[in-house]
């Protein structure tokens, strides 16, 4: 089981590093993103706590774009078949949740270099609750994506349904984050911040075991 | 045919009363505090059916019966009927009660991210063409949405300050509405209307599920004709 988990992961991943697909057409979504926020806030002093909510709207938008990559393109290139003759279910969409979770690590890190690098009024105060807000928030986002993913992935308009369908799913998840964020630029210490990271992993593990229990559904379609 | 009319009836008592019982004196909300009769009880309902609707997909998943699948999206469908009519008159309350239509107060959102799951739920079963597929993936994603809606009703407004009645700092209590020191006049009248609206809701869901029952029957036997 886990041999195959990490086969499925070794495949997208070498093959995402062969064509550089999604990664590049990601990185750049982050930076014209980004620049289209500095265009529009040109010249004005923007508020810690906007800047925490333009910072989820950035990962969010950017996982939206690009992490439905993995079943998508199994869909296009046919590959389904032999994925289902090949191993379990579960094991894929173990296998594609490990390269979710990988893939949106990469870009978060990316969009928070990028971020404290262009806007100035981004200054936080306590990084130990800003770290713990990102890494469980890129957790339930990447564990949320991936099943909608599979689910988009057999409809007929894949690219617009994506977003609609994943937004009031992720919604508790981005509203507590967004707070772990703000909180963070008002200096809060961890302690004070466990209700929110029990919300953020108890959303993770609640999403991850429903997934597994539905993905054989989904798959099997 | 009778219980229709009763059920008529007894609606219709309900509202009448729901305006005109003497419910006591409530600190900060006095006579608008008459919403609890419809409003609560509708959004009581519109999770009901939800549910209703989460367990009617888990059944189909096991068993494959389309009408398993009917039947849960008349729930769906109906669950969106009453979010929407708590949505309506939340919002005309909060008018006078708090000076503008929306606030943003956690339960406001709450109950707009209901309207956008199941918006979304309806959206995906209208990209799917092929019968089987649409029943089986909107099951899913109801049953997906279904157990993150746990953290918008219960968890979000009681940790979160607001200023609908029951959330945190409300000093009338941090729990649910019926924590409320409520008249107990307003008590009886409460769940006498939520069990008017359960009734309600089943003979909808009934009549709904029956016609959608019917047309694939119909269709079924044209096929076989042909």
């Amino acid at each position: 089981m886990l041999s195959s988990i990490w086969a499925i992961f070794l495949k997208d991943l070498k093959s995402e590093l062969r064509t550089r697909y999604a990664l590049n057409a990601l990185l750049m979504f982050v930076v014209v993103t980004i620049s289209m926020i500095l265009f529009a806030t040109a010249g004005e002093v923007i508020s810690g706590e906007l800047l925490s909510g333009l910072l989820w709207v950035v990962i969010f938008f950017s996982a939206m774009s690009g992490l439905s990559r993995t079943f998508v393109s199994e869909e296009d290139r046919g590959t389904v078949i032999f994925l289902q003759l090949a191993t379990r279910p579960s094991a894929v969409y173990f296998g594609k949740l490990l390269f979710n979770l990988v893939l949106i690590f990469g870009i978060n890190f990316f969009v928070v270099i990028a971020y404290f690098l262009t806007m100035e009024g981004f200054k936080i105060k306590s990084f130990d609750v800003f770290l713990a807000g990102l890494i469980l928030g890129s957790l339930g986002l990447a564990s949320a994506s991936t099943i909608i993913a599979a689910i988009i992935a057999k409809a007929n308009t894949k690219g617009t349904l994506y977003p609609v369908l994943s937004f009031p799913v992720l919604l508790p998840l981005l509203i507590t984050a967004i707070n772990m964020t703000q909180l963070s630029i008002e200096g809060a210490k961890l302690v004070e911040t466990f209700g929110h990271l029990r919300i953020l992993f108890s959303y993770f593990a609640v999403v991850v075991i429903a997934s597994y229990l539905l993905f054989d559904y989904i798959w099997k379609e | 045919m009778i219980w229709k009319f009763l059920l008529g009836l007894y609606m219709a008592i309900i509202t009448a009363l729901a305006f005109v019982i003497p419910i006591g004196f409530i600190p900060g909300l006095g006579e608008r505090a008459r919403i609890i009769f419809l409003h609560v009880p509708s959004a009581w309902l519109s999770v009901i059916a939800f549910f209703v609707a989460m367990l009617y997909a888990i059944r189909y998943l096991k068993s494959k019966n389309i009408y398993e699948d009917v039947k849960s999206v008349a729930s769906a469908e109906i669950g969106f009927l009453f979010c929407f009519v708590t949505t309506v008159t939340g919002s005309i309350w909060a008018k006078f009660n708090w000076g503008s239509f929306w606030n943003w107060d956690p339960r406001e959102t709450s109950i707009f991210v209901l309207l956008l799951i199941y918006g979304a739920y309806f959206v995906l079963r209208s990209a799917i063409e092929v019968e089987e597929r649409r029943a089986t993936l909107s099951a899913v994603y109801s049953i997906i949405a279904f157990i993150t809606v746990p953290f918008f009703i219960f968890i979000m407004p009681r940790i979160m300050p607001g200023l609908h009645p029951g959330s945190k700092g409300d000093p009338e209590g941090a729990g649910p509405v019926v924590t409320f020191k409520m008249d107990p006049n307003m008590r009886v009248l409460f769940f006498a209307s939520l069990l008017g609206f359960i009734l309600v809701y089943l003979w909808m869901f009934k009549l709904r599920s029956r016609v959608e029952i019917l047309k694939i029957k119909i269709q079924n036997k044209i096929y076989q004709e042909v």
